[in-house]
């Protein structure tokens, strides 16, 4: 009786569950494990039953190449200037539509307007308006605010090209970085204030030590998912950069596996690329959790 | 008098930034706007201005007549809403299975598609793209398909087996108690009561199969199949200069973007809320 019970119980279960499951052993933890064998082979992609055990030789080739030591320098300069960059203009965002304000739906719509845009119409946007001769970048900057002396050719110099990905990832970003403080903030109780106020504490007093302190879980999200997506941007420099130029200097890791795979077909050293990137943002995401969880025992 | 002068003034900054902020964000919108209805010997017009004298629709006729956008179009269209109502009935029936019955092995297998949040979605590229041309599933767009639900799945059901864990379970109790099987209460008793998490779901999904680029990138090389991301940036990367037409293809691709975002803003707003903070 009870082991028909349970047996009914497992069926019922089972079509509730099997579709999602296939799908996902089939296309995530199916690829999760074979690309770890991937990489450490030279991988035939043609003919795999040729593929050549190399042992460690991917990830010493990867770690060992100066383009792959740009690339990741690069991806790690873009998560810290993107990170902070969308935390701190979003607080602010976010702050200011906390205020008694008229058409806070309207604000809160046209912010949001980049966020749900593909990346890759806004990377193509930035592409022209950052162009070297009639861009409307440099004819703001030259003719419009005379802060340069002539054209600056943004998307020919590996530093400057850097410009326009920075910029976007900011601009694409702060949308969702505002809504989500503004959800935090809205979970502050309004009589903290008021006390505050009435004990004479300045506006940035109140921001120290009611608005900061409270929002350090939505701060600890916000900076893990963001350093996530940041480490692992990818469209945005491939279409700017169309694919690491000038001479592979501009790679991000993600962009640097693509070439490596999809166009020299080394789908071994691609494989291991992914596997360190991964590695490095679960590094990264477990310090961050780490160092803030303790402050907030204090 | 003191205050209520300070008040009026920390009000006319906080409109003085916010529509500076809007300045930021749209400007780059409008330009794109008024680029598509430039002709082409205006696209490097020096100074570039931010309107045009000869507005003209001949950058939208050439880029969806011409230039297949019109298919790619619909071939996004399709991808897009296959992969939303997949997705939406798969992750609800996993989320069902994981808020309400019991099974061997559950929480075990919670924790394995919770890992699938955790998973940077490029670093899966390679391998999928080999199991998917085992498959015979590349240059199809049942290929983005299959693959767009599984990249949402683990997200999307873990939002709804909160929604759904929020129904009270007196309900479907009083059901169960009718003797109502576990499938009839999903579909009459719990789907119904979701509809705020089954929206969520639907935009999230929605905007993520519409905008997706790097798996459609790899996964797509017949030309009759591009979806309309991948089909701009070759576009683009094909012919430099004519940027009246990429953006002109870009705006008929914002279309649905701002319509769904339009209708569903409530629930969207709500959702990122929610599913960000406490999801």
């Amino acid at each position: 009786m009870r082991i028909k019970r349970n047996l009914t119980q497992i069926l019922t279960a089972a079509i509730f569950i099997l579709p999602g499951l296939v799908l996902f052993l089939t296309f995530i933890v199916g690829p999760m494990l074979y690309s770890f064998r991937i990489s450490f082979y030279d991988w035939k992609i043609v003919n795999p039953a040729q593929s050549i055990w190399v042992g460690t030789d991917n990830y010493v080739r990867a770690l060992t190449n100066p383009i792959f030591q740009r690339a990741a320098l690069n991806t790690l300069v873009y998560a810290l200037v993107t990170v902070p960059g969308q935390m701190i203009i979003g607080l602010i965002v976010a702050i200011l539509l906390n205020q008694d304000i008229r058409n806070r739906g309207f604000f809160r719509v046209v912010y949001y307007l980049p966020v749900i845009t593909s990346w890759v119409i806004v990377s193509l946007l930035f592409e022209y308006m950052f162009s070297g001769q009639a861009g409307l970048v440099n004819y703001i900057l030259r003719d419009v605010l005379h802060i340069i002396p002539k054209n600056i050719l943004w998307l020919a110099d590996p530093v400057l090209t850097f410009v326009p990905i920075h910029l976007l990832g900011i601009w694409k970003g702060v949308g969702w970085t505002a809504i989500i403080f503004l959800a935090g903030l809205q979970e502050i109780p309004e009589q903290l204030y008021e006390a505050a106020e009435v004990d004479g504490a300045s506006p940035l007093d109140r921001f120290r030590s009611i608005t900061v302190p409270l929002l350090r879980p939505t701060i600890l999200f916000l900076l893990v998912v963001l350093t996530i997506g940041a480490l692992n941007a990818y469209i945005s420099n491939l279409l700017i950069t169309n694919g690491g130029n000038p001479l592979d200097k501009t790679h991000f890791i993600l962009t640097l596996m693509y070439t490596a795979t999809f166009n020299r077909l080394d789908f071994g050293y691609g494989s291991a690329i992914s596997y360190l990137l991964t590695m490095i943002v679960f590094v990264i995401s477990v310090v961050q959790i780490r160092l803030l969880r303790q402050r907030v025992e204090f | 008098m003191g205050l209520k002068q300070q008040r009026r003034r920390s009000k006319i900054i906080t409109y003085t930034l916010l529509f500076m902020g809007v300045a930021i964000v749209f400007i780059p919108f409008w330009y794109m706007f008024v680029t598509s209805l430039k002709p082409q010997a205006y696209i490097f017009e020096m100074p570039p201005r931010l309107w045009t004298q000869q507005p003209t629709l001949s950058n939208y006729t050439t880029a969806l007549g011409k230039d297949l956008f019109g298919l790619y179009f619909l071939n996004s269209l399709v991808v897009a809403v296959v992969t939303t109502i997949s997705t939406v009935l798969v992750s609800s029936l996993l989320a069902y299975a994981f808020a309400r019955l019991k099974f061997p092995g559950k929480e075990w297998l919670f924790y394995l598609f919770l890992l699938g949040m955790m998973i940077p979605p490029v670093m899966l590229i390679i391998p999928q793209f080999i199991i998917a041309k085992h498959l015979d599933l590349l240059d199809k767009l049942g290929g983005l398909v299959v693959v767009y639900i599984t990249m949402n799945l683990s997200m999307q059901t873990f939002l709804l087996r909160g929604f759904f864990e929020g129904i009270p379970k007196d309900l479907e109790d009083a059901a169960l108690i009718d003797g109502a099987s576990q499938w009839s209460i999903f579909w009459k008793v719990v789907i119904p009561l979701s509809r705020p998490g089954l929206s969520v779901v639907t935009i999230f999904t929605f905007l993520y199969a519409w905008d997706e680029f790097p798996w459609a990138h790899v996964a797509i090389k017949e030309t009759t199949r591009r979806t309309l991301p991948i089909a701009i940036a070759l576009f683009q990367s094909q012919h430099l200069t004519e940027w009246g037409q990429v953006f002109a293809a870009s705006i008929v691709a914002l279309i649905p973007v701002v319509v769904v975002f339009a209708v569903f803003q409530r629930y969207f707003i709500r959702g990122i809320s929610t599913t960000g903070l406490k999801g």
